[in-house]
């Protein structure tokens, strides 16, 4: 026993620096890629209801007699509301989640940093509602027979990586706002997806809202990230684009630099600013 | 069956459910969360409803699939709500085995714990109906609703959505890593099949019975035809029943699922008691 006591301190003593930073993030983003795929029914309910939504909506559309190409239009921010629903659920929230369960005071204990945990968090909670995201579009194309004509790969990869580093930059941000939230947290999680989704344009082109209510809009990553998206990817896209996709990408990679430095520094001040208050460990149902 | 103890479970429950629903913020604040979100909800249809036909709110499109949608807003609130109860107890506050040993009638608890659901829900469908009347030209004229026909309806709609609610609130007792998903899954299958926000002839041919099947869509049509009678009656999905056929196909409905709903309480509240699933705590 003494052995394998000497052992794991030794080995924790020379994790350190950025290597012991690299394996948190590792360590963070491995329940959420693997985990999250062991459950293959949860695959399918998050597939699943957002289908639910996305075909309403493309029914409503055709109710209402809408071109074709909404029905693309839908799809695509049917799949991105999973990203929107797991920034708010798993990495907003999820800083109150892991008080409730009193893991946030062994993440403050540990010697590594938070900042690290929520890169993990929101490296892995990427790339399983990316699994996801793809799902709900392989699957509403199919169902409703969508065309896709992309003008260029190479805009398309970045806009998407871009649109994803700012939101989850975003996530992070406001999960150290969460760190100071008690029972309040679930309630404003709740709050924060349906205005969302109407502000961001998730279901119809951004351009169709007045010029200043768009670009405020553009602040929450996904809405200049779709309307890119949309405009690269459907033959009538540009047409509807609220701007051109390459200033679309410059203000995405301003948005990167600025969410992700942002959390860092939030981060830091409100995880001072939770152990002055003694907010770490107490639990407000 | 004692009627104290079920009055005394669904009193309780409701005053326990407001302050649960209520006290977590200043009464602004609280005012504000429940307005927004069906507002923001409502407004996504607008918006797309405007985008194509460049704002027309005269087509009898418009009402149809606003009303639909202000008051599935019930649908969400009530029915899932009373299932959410289980989960809130059981897994949040980690009450629920306590309810078990209390003097208390569950069905009555829960439903109770549906009651503080509705009021919420009810301000946030007369925002959602006073949104639309004053800024959105919905043709809602006080003085042409048949108000007998919308509260027999009102009433009979939301007693089958508690109902809806005690069957899913028996099946969460027995379910442990999905019983998120199961109001959700509900709440969005009726969604989309009730024809809440377009009519059930836009639906693939297959698919209409379902639709046809769901108590919802009646409700649904009897609630439009209440408040604005001539446009609902345009539209051909439900045009062969009268009122009367409605409500009473509504009645029956309401009545199956009372029953099946107390047989499927009692039976999932059986087997959770017998595989200790009471007090199950899964930290999901």
């Amino acid at each position: 026993m003494k052995t394998n006591d000497s052992l794991a301190l030794s080995t924790s003593e020379k994790v350190t620096g950025w290597r012991l930073f690299l394996k948190t993030i590792g360590a963070r983003a491995y329940p959420r890629v693997v985990g999250m795929q062991r459950e293959i029914s949860w695959l399918f309910f998050d597939v699943f209801l957002p289908m639910l939504a996305v075909s309403a909506y493309v029914f409503v559309y055709r109710a209402i007699g809408a071109p074709e190409e909404y029905v693309g239009f839908v799809i695509v921010g049917g799949a991105m509301t999973a990203f929107w629903l797991n920034i708010l659920w798993s990495m907003s929230s999820q800083l109150y989640w892991e008080k409730e369960t009193g893991n946030l005071g062994l993440y403050i204990m540990a010697p590594n940093s938070l900042m690290a945990i929520l890169l993990g968090m929101a490296i892995g909670g990427l790339v399983a509602t990316a699994l996801r995201a793809v799902a709900i579009i392989v699957l509403g194309s199919l169902l409703f027979q969508v065309q896709y004509s992309v003008t260029s790969f190479t805009q398309l990869l970045a806009v998407f990586f871009l649109a994803m580093t700012a939101l989850y930059g975003m996530g992070m941000m406001s999960a150290s706002f969460f760190l100071l939230l008690s029972r309040e947290a679930w309630h404003i999680a709740n709050l924060a997806q349906e205005p969302v989704y109407l502000v961001s344009g998730f279901y119809f082109p951004i351009k169709s809202f007045n010029f200043w209510i768009a670009a405020s809009a553009s602040l929450i990553p996904l809405t200049l990230g779709l309307d890119a998206m949309r405009q690269l990817v459907f033959p009538s896209g540009a047409a509807l684009g609220f701007l051109n996709v390459t200033i679309e990408i410059a203000i995405l990679i301003v948005l990167c630099v600025v969410f992700l430095a942002g959390a860092k520094f939030l981060l830091d001040y409100m995880e001072r600013l939770a152990i002055r208050e003694g907010r770490i460990t107490e639990s407000r149902r | 069956m004692n009627r104290s103890e079920s009055f005394r479970s669904f009193r309780m429950a409701t005053w326990l459910g407001w302050q649960i629903e209520a006290n977590w913020t200043d009464p602004f604040l609280f005012a504000v969360y429940i307005i927004i979100k069906p507002l923001a909800s409502v407004a996504i249809l607008v918006v797309m409803y405007s985008i194509i036909t460049k704002g027309n709110y005269a087509s009898p499109v418009f009402p149809y699939i606003y009303l639909g949608n202000a008051f599935y807003i019930y649908v969400a609130f009530v029915m899932t709500g009373i299932s959410w109860a289980v989960i809130e107890d059981r897994e949040h506050y980690r009450t629920l085995k306590y309810m078990y040993v209390a003097p208390l009638n569950m069905p009555f608890y829960l439903l109770g714990r549906g009651v503080s659901r509705f009021l919420v829900a009810s301000v946030a469908v007369l925002i959602t109906l006073l949104v639309g009347k004053f800024f959105l030209h919905l043709p809602l004229d006080l003085a042409g609703v048949d108000w007998g026909l919308f509260l027999v309806s009102l009433f009979l709609g939301v007693t089958m959505l508690a109902m809806l609610g005690l069957i899913l609130a028996g099946l969460t007792l027995l379910i442990v890593n999905h019983h998120f998903a199961i109001g959700d899954a509900v709440a969005g299958a009726l969604y989309l099949f009730s024809g809440a926000i377009f009519p059930l002839e836009v639906l693939p041919a297959w698919l209409r019975p379902v639709g046809f099947a769901m108590p919802i869509t009646y409700w649904l049509e009897l609630m439009r035809r209440s408040l604005i009678g001539n446009v609902a009656e345009a539209f051909p999905t439900l045009a062969s029943f009268s009122n009367g056929q409605l409500l009473g196909i509504l009645f029956g409905l309401t009545v199956l699922f009372a029953i099946t709903s107390i047989f499927t309480f009692r039976w999932c509240d059986h087997l959770a008691r017998e595989r200790g699933l009471i007090d199950w705590v899964t930290n999901y």
